[in-house]
């Protein structure tokens, strides 16, 4: 009970002190302009909660996950994976593009 | 010092499946030969590259799971390099993240037994606390 009202606190004033620019890009299940009465949901870790403890250069479909249309590694504050798996996942990425299973940018 | 690496490479597209077998045995071979040991050797097929390398589309993968100490991996790398059917390779070391992992394993065994054991024991707590509550109540 006390944890869920710790949460709601930080996201209802999340927006407010946000502004406009960083509102529009982190617009997840809730977000409509104005929104400080909108729960936002608590990200979190994909990697924590699944217990994924190796992040392979291998693993496509997974990595896949967290790299954006143009090839970009999608930020922590958009996908909620923690620090610790960013690094990691960022390394398995790098790695990854060296050996042409993922791209370094898309052409259009 | 023998370490634990992941050597894949990418093979051109045209390369036939008994020269492909030829190749990888080559790469196999000199790793016996310089003091090191094939853990597994795994095709992992056609695949589109993601982008082009060296005029190339499309590539056969390959993974090379090895032990081996520095100066065979250079020397490996070498080869990779000079071979010219190879048109990209990754060398990963892998023996500090099986360290990892291999903790977090155990520490995961642990912790279930831990969380096995109060479960077994929380109808033995409920008991007492029952009449507890009772004197609450009355109180």
């Amino acid at each position: 009970m006390s944890d869920e009202t710790t949460q709601k606190a930080p996201a209802a004033s999340g927006p407010r002190s946000a502004g406009p620019g960083a509102g529009a890009p982190a617009s997840g299940p809730a977000g409509a302009p104005g929104g400080r009465k909108f729960f936002r949901r608590k990200k979190v870790c994909k990697f924590c909660t699944e217990k994924i403890d190796a992040i392979s250069y291998r693993d496509v479909n997974l990595l896949k996950q967290f790299v954006a249309e143009r090839g970009k590694i999608v930020p922590r504050r958009l996908t909620g994976v923690c620090t610790t798996h960013q690094r990691r996942l960022t390394r398995a990425i790098k790695q990854a593009r060296n050996i042409a299973l993922l791209p370094f940018a898309v052409k259009y | 010092m023998q370490r634990f690496y992941e050597v894949m490479f990418i093979v051109r597209p045209g390369v036939q499946d008994e020269d492909l077998d030829k190749l990888i045995a080559s790469f196999e071979a000199t790793v016996t030969n310089g003091g090191g040991a094939v853990r597994s050797t795994e095709k992992l097929g056609r695949r589109k590259l993601a982008y082009l390398v060296r005029k190339f589309s499309e590539g056969n993968y390959v993974l090379l799971t090895i032990d081996a100490d520095g100066a065979l991996v250079s020397e490996l790398e070498r080869r990779l390099r000079v071979t010219e059917q190879v048109i990209k390779f990754i060398t990963v070391r892998m023996d500090e993240e099986q360290k990892r992992l291999d903790k977090i394993k155990a520490i995961r065994a642990t912790r279930r037994k831990v969380s096995s054991e109060p479960a077994a024991a929380a109808p033995l707590a409920e008991a007492p606390e029952a009449p507890a509550e009772h004197a609450q109540a009355s109180a």
